[in-house]
Order: C-alpha cells, then structure tokens, then sequence
C-alpha cells in the first residue's frame, strides 16, 4: 500500500488551526473521529466530506479542501453534531467559520444558498425586517427560476400570509446603522 | 405575569396563525406579552453564516428594548429564540463581547433580563394546572406528534430548555388539553429550514422523513413551535407527496392553536382555516369542535 506523507500539511496548518479556534473556540485536535457527528448529521446524505471527514481535513492542514468543499455549505446548523459529541466540540460553528472565511476567499459552491443569505440580509438592511415575498421573488428571479413555488403564492396571498408591500419599522435607521458599524468594526466579535 | 414579546418577522406573515393564536391564547391565560415596540429582525441563518457581529448585534438592539422595561422576553418562534438566546449568553459571559455589541447598536445592554420560549413560558411560568383549567373542550382521542426540531432544544448548552433528545413539555402540553402525544422517533430530527427553498433535493427529503415517521407511529397530525418547521411539514406536504409518491394528508398545527381549540376558540379565530392541508376534516371527524357533553358518541 502507498504510504502517504501528510506532516508537511500538518505543519502548515497550524495557522488556519488558529484562526478556526479563534473563531469557534473548537481546536480541532480535539476530535478523535468516532464520527458520532456524522452519524446523526440529517445532511451527511448531501455532503461531498461528511462532518467527521471536515474535522479530518482540518486537522490534516488540508484547508483548500475544507473551504471548497459542499459540505460547509449544506451544513443546516441543527447543532446535533455538537449536542452529541462526547468531547462537546461546537462542529456547527467549525462549519460557520469555515463558511466565512470560503466567502471572503470567494469559493462559494453551493451559489443558491449563498444567494439566499445575501438577499435576506439585504432585506433586512433596508427594511429593518425580512420582506418574505420581496425576498423569495428576488431569490427565484436571480437564481434564474421564475416560477419556482408560484403555485403557492395565490393562497399565500389571500391568507395574508405574504405581503406585497413590505413592512418596514419606523427607527429602521438603527438597523441599517447596526450594519454601517459592523462593516466598520469588522465582524469579529473579540 | 408579564413578558416583552418578540413575534419575529415570520409571525407577521407565513407564521400569522401563530402570532394570532399566540397572542389569543396568552390573553385568555392571563399572560400579558408587551409587543417590543419597533423590534428588528434576529438575522437568522442568514446572519450567523455572514458576519458574526452582526449575528449578536442585531437580536442584542430588540433585548436591550426589553431590557429598558425590566422585563423577560418570551419568544414564539424557535428560530429566533436560539438566535436572542446565543446573543444573551454571549453579552452576559463576556465584558468585550458586551462592550463591542453596545458599541454597534449605539445602546445599553447588559443581559440582565432573560430569553425564553413561549412554550416554556406557557407550560412551566404559567403552569400546566393554569392551562388545564381553561379546557372546556379536551382533545380527545387526538393523536399528536410533538415535534420540536432543532433550535428549542439545541445546543443546550446555549437553549437550557428541556432534554436536547428527547423533550417532554410539548407532549405534556398535549396532554394537558386531553390529547394523546404519540412515541416516535422524529421529534428532534432537523426539517432542513431553508434547504426546501435554496436546495430542494436537500431540504424535501428531510421533511418527508418526518411525516413519514410521524404517521408511522399513529399520528393524526404533528404541533409545532417553530414558523420555519411548520411551512416546510404544512406547505411543502403536498409537493412532497407528489414528488415521493406519498399520500400523507397529516394536519400540522402550532401548538398555540390547538391550545386555543380545547379553550373553546373556533378554528378561524386560532387562524387555522389557513393552512395548507386542510386540519378540519380531522377535527370535525373527531367531532373535537363540540363541548364534550354534546359529541357524537362514535367520534
């Protein structure tokens, strides 16, 4: 069998190591791979690296291939993984940072999920609160499917359960104010 | 008693059966919800994925609107309960943390005040003995699936509500108002959230092994606490059923409205002529609309 040399990743990893512990206060040497996580997580069926293989990436300094893959994105965050770890390791906010981070970095594979989050945060920004309606027709129209769900939208509609105006609040300058200072302050926390 | 309420933005539009058979049935208990004035929008997801600042900030501007009025804030929807939850156990834990949110919402907030589901609020602040002596018309013989999903009850260590695997007080309500909460396997198991949306072929998989599961062990229908839960299991069955070949027809129900049904409410008061697959063949099949006294005897 080829014996396969990881120590140079291993050693250069240490960074990215850092910078994840930084964020999700996770230090990934802490998972010993039971795969306990990966045994419950309700999306393992959809990932490309299941949550245990993430840590093992991780751990082995292969950081192109945790910011690239699917898995990061399809992450649901139900916190199962991290309700059930027996070394009580936060996987979710491992799958955060990663997500972050493959952002800025511009690797964004699942483009519709990524799309999805912009455009709520764009609602919210400017109203103050999600605008529903404004939100899923804008979704559907720049992910390039129109009619996607329009069967739903006539009984939505007569059930006030969407609005085509949308609700705004009265002070939403501090909102859009909340956004201005973080843009400024930088979205680490400490 | 007297909460700050924080309804959420889905509780004003897919999610208005909830607020208004919330905010009905909290009057009828004698519970009285203050309507943060001007609350904003949690982030959600969508903020804890981009930016995490923004993820504290924006639940800490609506805590600290409550926390000027000294009062605990109760919160229908799960989603949105985790998402002020985190931020409280992080503003409260940490002196920067707490320094760097107020910098950013340009207010005070020290955490002094505390975050809690709605449903706690109603089954363990109120009591089950308050609930059960409202019910003038128990919901016998209904077979309920309480389904909790994720974000009630994980991560604990954030929610401290209740068992993260297997939860009791939505069952216990259920049974408070005379229906039977059946065992089954699916009550903490994820919905898939927005994957429904973004990702069907993630998210419809996910729902459909939920009502699979919850017809499996005997279900008539499945209550929720959780607006986002409750779109993917009510307006997504009919989808599913077609795409799967399924044929589930399982009401779903917050458990504010079947609350408000066994206190004498009419279903179109508790919102629930709303929904997507129609509750009230079950209901009037049941004969549960009718005072006890005056039911069908074969119902």
């Amino acid at each position: 069998m080829e014996r396969l040399n990881l120590s140079a990743a291993f050693t250069e990893g240490q960074d990215f190591r850092d910078k994840i512990k930084a964020f999700s206060g996770v230090d990934v040497k802490d998972c010993y791979q039971c795969g306990k996580c990966t045994a419950g997580c309700p999306v393992a069926f959809a990932m490309d690296y299941t949550p245990r293989q993430v840590m093992r990436l991780l751990q082995l300094g292969l950081k192109e291939e945790a910011l690239k893959c699917r898995s990061i994105w399809l992450c649901a965050h139900c916190e199962t993984c991290y309700a059930r770890c027996p070394k009580e390791i936060d996987l979710a906010k491992v799958m955060e940072a990663l997500r972050i981070e493959a952002k800025g970095l511009g690797y964004v594979p699942e483009k519709n999920i990524n799309l999805f989050n912009d455009l709520f945060l764009e609602s919210v920004e400017k109203y103050g609160r999600v605008h529903e309606m404004g939100l899923i027709l804008n979704f559907n129209l720049r992910s390039g499917q129109p009619f996607k769900d329009a069967g739903l939208g006539p009984k939505l509609l007569s059930n006030g359960k969407i609005h085509i105006t949308a609700e705004k609040i009265e002070d939403n300058g501090a909102v859009k104010r909340i956004f201005e200072n973080v843009r400024r302050m930088g979205g680490e926390v400490e | 008693m007297k909460f700050a309420y924080y309804p959420g933005c889905s509780l004003n539009s897919t999610g208005v059966e909830y607020n208004i058979s919330a905010k009905a049935v909290a009057k009828h208990l004698g519970l009285e919800l203050w309507e943060i004035p001007e609350w904003n929008c949690c982030g959600a997801s969508a903020a804890h994925n981009t930016d995490h600042l923004l993820a504290l900030a924006l639940p800490a501007r609506n805590l600290a609107l409550a926390e000027q009025q000294e009062l605990d804030v109760a919160v229908p929807c799960a989603a949105c309960f985790n998402r002020l939850k985190a931020t409280e156990q992080a503003v409260r834990e940490s002196a920067a943390t707490r320094e760097k949110v107020n910098k950013v919402i340009e207010m005070d907030y020290q955490a002094n005040n505390s975050v809690r589901p709605l449903l706690d609020v109603m089954a363990n602040a109120l009591g089950m003995n308050a609930v059960k002596e409202k019910v003038v018309r128990p919901l016998d013989d209904l077979q309920v699936a309480a389904y909790y999903g994720c974000l009630l009850v994980r991560p604990p260590a954030v929610t401290r509500f209740d068992d993260p695997e297997d939860p009791q007080t939505m069952d216990r309500l259920m049974g408070t108002i005379g229906a039977i909460p059946v065992e089954w396997s699916f009550k903490v198991e994820c919905c898939g959230a927005g994957h429904s949306t973004t990702t069907p072929q993630v998210g419809l998989p996910m729902i459909d092994s939920i009502l699979a599961n919850a017809r499996e062990n005997g279900a008539d229908c499945i209550v929720t606490a959780c607006p986002l839960c409750f779109l993917n299991l009510d307006m997504r069955q009919k989808e599913i059923e077609q795409k799967y070949n399924r044929s589930y027809n399982l009401p779903i129900f917050y458990f504010t409205e079947l609350m408000g049904l066994a206190f004498g409410y009419s279903p179109k008061d508790m919102g629930i002529t709303k929904h997507f697959v129609d509750p009230m063949p079950l209901l009037e099949g049941k004969d549960l609309l009718k005072h006890p006294a005056t039911r069908r005897d074969e119902a």
